[in-house]
């Protein structure tokens, strides 16, 4: 396409070539790739295809000036990943966890208004692509389940919560609903032991920052050694109370019982599931479940169906 | 003049950005700020501590909404869910006006998150306008558009950024958010008068200005809200402030954020123009002043 070609082209064709050139990916040393790498272009020189639609100046190049673009864009999603998956880069390593940012980006970039969203596709993205956590995988995906919950939980929708006898007075055909920023997770690993643990060291960190001026540079190069976990099946509830974040451990059959009533189960149903193969007598059944509810409702984890 | 429809003749004064690390200093010290403005998008959302600290900010200070990706200049139509979590924000804030800039930055779906510049076509103008139109007709709330800093120009222009941004704010009847950072930033990178912009801008549109810092790299300045303002750009707010008259002026720290005191002391360098605009104000607009004078004799 020549320059003429560009010029006459609509704006939204403009902002579409504009758009695939500021979000191709960078080169290893973060800078605009010389040549096209996404086939749009058939592998043209870049330096052609920006001076068909971006006018230079006395110093800079429509190539350099586009590459502002290109670099900014990265820099900011780069930056937005990092700070919601700090766990996960402490899992893979930090040159591996910049291959893997680089990938899913490139793979899912931002599908909406707000960069909040930006890590929602990763738990399935890493699922199919073992390649960037390697023999750590199975860690990593519980690891970034509970960073992505986290960042549910934080600024969900929280409606009023019933009391227990409101939840007594619940008809058994009736249905219950889980407050939207309780988050359940069901964990191969304790990975929250590790998330909670490199919180600790973080703030540690900043502490002594704050303390000590003089070692901030020290500080900073000593990187989070992440807690080595053994495999351990881990039920949890990651939540929001008095607008804080709190992890809370739960039995098998209560998260399977508080996954079906999230689901759109009745009561009984709920409960049915829960305690699905347990060898609990109905006695011992029936004083979980009110230990449960009163726990729960405590908590006000419980609101009404919409 | 800068009371106006546009700002909900509102003359608000100076304000800051309203920012976390400041939340602690603020709600222990209650300081005499005269209004915060907030990212919208950062309170966009279904609930936790943003809107806490929001809701306790407002039962003390005024609060103006601002966006950031609204991109009144995409091509495309807007994201409905973007729409209606942007008005029920503002229902909720009540904000006098609202403001996003005038640039693009999605398409196809996909966001750039970025501020990217426009080409300044009559296409453009057309289509950015209409949005605008449609953002203000949806969020029933005065909108005013702002100026971007910009390191692209495009080969297909047809006007200069000042003639662009009148023709759309004429089109779109909306108001105008003039950031003259970011015209300095624009004037150093594009090799234009940065004076020409200010004295171009239709006055009486201008509902609010933004005040802030840039880097400036060997071959050009970036806008990073890092710094605190310089002296062109203080030439530019003066004259700014000459042409519209005591106009809400705001100051944007954004990153490498310093202490409270800090910023507001940057801001409130704002006061020198503004106080002496406001006592230039007539009590009584000049044409009421002629009537009531005529009635008096």
């Amino acid at each position: 396409m020549t320059a003429s070609a560009t010029a006459s082209m609509s704006l939204e064709e403009l902002q579409r070539t504009m758009g695939a050139a500021v979000m191709q990916p960078l080169t290893v040393n973060e800078e605009m790739q010389p040549s096209d790498t996404t086939g749009r272009w058939h592998g043209r020189e870049m330096a052609e295809v920006a001076g068909e639609f971006i006018a230079p100046n006395s110093r800079l190049t429509a190539f350099e000036r586009l590459e502002i673009y290109n670099r900014q864009y990265w820099f900011r999603l780069q930056s937005a990943f990092h700070e919601d998956f700090p766990a996960l880069r402490s899992v893979v390593g930090a040159g591996p966890f910049e291959s893997l940012m680089n990938a899913y980006l490139a793979a899912h970039p931002s599908r909406s208004f707000t960069l909040r969203n930006l890590g929602s596709k990763l738990l399935g993205w890493l699922a199919e692509n073992r390649q960037y956590a390697g023999r750590r995988q199975p860690l990593a995906l519980d690891v970034v389940r509970v960073e992505w919950a986290c960042i549910e939980a934080f600024d969900n929708a929280e409606y009023p919560p019933l009391s227990v006898e409101e939840v007594a007075a619940v008809g058994a055909t009736s249905r219950l609903a889980l407050q939207p920023h309780v988050r359940l997770l069901a964990l191969a690993y304790p990975a929250d032991d590790l998330v909670l643990d490199m919180h600790q060291h973080e703030k540690r960190q900043s502490s002594e920052a704050g303390t000590r001026p003089d070692v901030i540079d020290a500080i900073e190069e000593e990187p989070y050694q992440p807690l080595r976990l053994r495999k351990r099946a881990t039920w949890l509830a990651i939540h929001r109370a008095e607008f804080s974040l709190y992890y809370k451990r739960l039995t098998e059959p209560e998260y399977r019982t508080l996954n079906a009533i999230r689901g759109g189960l009745t009561l009984p149903e709920a409960l049915e599931a829960g305690f699905a193969g347990s060898r609990l007598t109905v006695q011992a059944q029936l004083s979980l479940v009110r230990q449960w509810f009163a726990n729960w409702a405590e908590l006000g984890w419980i609101c009404r169906s919409e | 003049m800068a009371a106006n429809r546009f700002n909900a003749f509102q003359n608000h004064g100076v304000g800051i950005g309203l920012r976390i690390p400041h939340y602690d200093h603020i709600f222990a010290h209650q300081p005499a700020v005269d209004w915060f403005e907030i990212i919208s998008e950062n309170y966009m959302i279904d609930g936790g501590r943003p809107l806490h600290m929001l809701d306790r900010i407002m039962e003390r200070y005024k609060v103006v909404q601002h966006g950031v990706s609204m991109y009144f200049g995409s091509a495309q139509a807007p994201d409905r869910e973007h729409l209606r979590r942007l008005k029920n924000l503002v229902q909720r804030t009540k904000t006098p006006w609202l403001s996003d800039h005038l640039c693009w930055g999605s398409i196809d779906g996909t966001y750039s998150h970025d501020l990217l510049p426009l080409p300044y076509t009559w296409e453009a103008v057309e289509k950015t306008a209409a949005r605008i139109r449609e953002v203000q007709d949806f969020v029933e709330t005065p909108v005013a558009v702002e100026n971007v800093s910009s390191y692209a120009e495009f080969v297909s222009s047809e006007m200069t950024e000042w003639e662009f941004l009148n023709e759309v704010a004429e089109r779109a009847d909306c108001g105008i958010l003039l950031d003259v950072n970011n015209i300095y930033v624009s004037s150093v990178n594009h090799d234009f008068a940065p004076m020409d912009y200010v004295n171009a801008i239709p006055a009486e549109r201008v509902a609010q200005i933004h005040i802030a810092g840039h880097t400036r790299y060997e071959k050009y300045i970036l806008d990073t809200h890092d710094h605190p303002v310089i002296d062109p750009v203080w030439q530019l707010y003066a004259r700014a402030i000459e042409r519209c008259g005591p106009t809400p002026t705001l100051l944007e720290w954004d990153d490498r954020i310093p202490s409270f005191e800090e910023v507001w002391a940057e801001a409130r360098k704002a006061e020198k123009y503004l106080i002496p605009a406001e006592s230039a104000i007539p009590a009584y607009p000049v044409e009421e002043e002629k009537l009531l004078a005529g009635a008096a004799r």
